[in-house]
């Protein structure tokens, strides 16, 4: 008796062992009761390699149901390689429905990006995260990390902001800029742009974030209070973008610089598909959006 | 039904999604403390031990978790070997031992601050504990805010330990350490994680 692939979800669902997921789900929960602490866990080896998301993976495998709904986003965009074959396996070991849309989704999971489209209660958005200790890039070693978490000493991250001002004038990070849970932990929202930090904070949604290769798990229940770290001189602020998107014209959202040719050319799109597809859609325009709007393709993404 | 018939009857009929329909309530109650979320019968333990409490045992326990029982769970050796057969999770010595404490009676349980706390630099390393509650409705009000809390809510967990919103405060204030609770009702299952403060009422 060999499982076909068709039927590997009934085989052993969701690709962990139970006793794998048992152990996960029981990281998941300290996280949620300690938000922003990096809960250390049994990471096993995935079937791709670290780097692709397999901490990411390991969390959704271990969450989701057979009535669940997957979207699956990298960089904004549900069509890229990361994406497609993140959902293409949760099809094939978990046979779940998966969407593009990120209001029909119960499951989000995110390469760095945190959707246009405002989530819900109800809903779980799972980060991917590379590198989960903010210290580590100031204080290499574990052992004094997690001694400065303990004791909350987080003067050397200040330190870090300051010397961004006193080098450049402003706060540069524009990347996995940390952020303050709830008045104790310093965290790593993952490299998400900066301009997502401010959804993070008292999100309906639950937020899950899973670290493969370091072993770590940390969560935020939803409305937890997330504040980016900034000076009263110095107040931290979001990107701004010059011009809407070039093909839907929206504005306040995170825009993708698409080089067109080898003269220079170029323009700003969606960083988030669905929500650039939505608008368009609805008749929205951008000043390069074709005359004619070819026929979107309808969502279900083939393996 | 003899002992060994006890021990063995009664697991989940569907043990893999049986166990993710359990975690999941677990984990949207400890996301959102003081709500109620339904659970319906997985598990048929033998007393004292309640279906939702076995249900919760069976879907996060096994042979890494050192389990701690109270005294009316440990005496009858059918609750003991149910366990054990179902989940392989060892009998931890002494309650600071326990990754899970399994509480019967928490009107009688001893104090909040027994268990293991975890320490400052892993405070994961605390004992979650499964109170049996008869019901969130008839004991005393609990004005609950904090993480998972838009604004508050309210609960009334019957049974509730001795001095308990007191004795929660000093919980609170050992923050990162602490235990988190998980009440487990016939209906479902709530969480107080060790996160969530407790407003005292005033007139």
């Amino acid at each position: 008796m060999t499982a076909q692939p068709t039927d590997i979800a009934t085989y052993n669902f969701a690709y962990l062992d139970e006793q794998t997921k048992r152990m996960i789900r029981r990281a998941i929960l300290k996280g949620i009761a300690i938000p922003g602490y990096q809960v250390p866990f049994a990471s096993r080896e995935m079937p791709m390699p670290y780097g692709w998301g397999t901490g990411g993976v390991q969390v959704t495998a271990s969450i989701i149901g057979p009535d669940d709904v997957l979207k699956v986003i990298d960089q904004g965009a549900d069509d890229t390689t990361n994406a497609v074959s993140i959902r293409a396996f949760f099809k094939k070991v978990a046979n779940v429905a998966v969407t593009t849309e990120t209001a029909k989704a119960t499951i989000i999971q995110t390469r760095h990006r945190i959707p246009e489209h405002p989530l819900t209660a109800g809903q779980v958005l799972v980060y991917q995260v590379p590198i989960p200790e903010p210290l580590r890039f100031l204080e290499p070693r574990e052992t004094e990390t997690r001694k400065m978490h303990a004791l909350e000493e987080y003067g050397l991250m200040h330190v870090k902001l300051y010397e961004d001002i006193a080098r450049h004038g402003r706060i540069a990070t524009t990347y996995a800029y940390p952020v303050k849970i709830e008045g104790r932990y310093v965290m790593d929202p993952s490299p998400t742009p900066k301009f997502d930090n401010p959804k993070m904070h008292r999100s309906p949604a639950l937020q899950l974030f899973g670290a493969g290769r370091e072993k770590r798990i940390y969560a935020l229940p939803p409305f937890t209070d997330v504040v980016s770290l900034d000076f009263e001189d110095h107040p931290f602020e979001v990107q701004t973008f010059d011009q809407p998107c070039a093909l839907c014209a929206a504005e306040n959202v995170y825009l993708d610089e698409v080089i067109l040719d080898d003269h220079g050319g170029h323009m700003f799109v969606c960083s988030d598909t669905d929500h650039c597809e939505k608008r368009r859609e609805q008749g929205h325009r951008g000043h390069l959006a074709p005359e004619t709007p070819p026929a979107l393709e309808k969502t279900e993404p083939t393996q | 039904m003899d002992i060994a018939t006890q021990a063995i009857e009664g697991g989940f009929a569907d043990p893999v999604f049986d166990a993710q329909a359990v975690f999941r309530a677990v984990m949207d109650a400890m996301a959102r403390p003081g709500t109620l979320q339904p659970l319906p019968v997985f598990a048929r333990p033998p007393a004292p031990l309640s279906a939702t409490a076995g249900a919760i045992a069976l879907a996060l326990c096994d042979n890494d978790t050192p389990l701690w029982l109270d005294l009316v769970l440990q005496t009858p050796a059918t609750v003991r070997s149910w366990l054990g057969f179902h989940t392989g999770a060892p009998l931890a010595n002494t309650p600071a031992d326990a990754h899970f404490a399994l509480i019967a009676t928490p009107a009688e349980m001893m104090a909040l601050d027994g268990f293991s706390q975890g320490t400052q630099d892993y405070p994961d390393r605390s004992t979650t504990l499964i109170l049996q509650v008869g019901d969130l409705v008839s004991g005393a009000p609990l004005l609950l805010e904090g993480p998972g809390i838009e604004t508050t809510a309210t609960i009334a967990p019957a049974q509730m330990p001795r001095h308990f919103v007191e004795q929660w405060k000093q919980n609170n204030q050992r923050f990162p350490r602490g235990v988190d609770i998980v009440l487990a009702t016939p209906d479902g299952v709530a969480c107080l994680p060790r996160t969530t403060r407790i407003k005292t009422m005033e007139a």
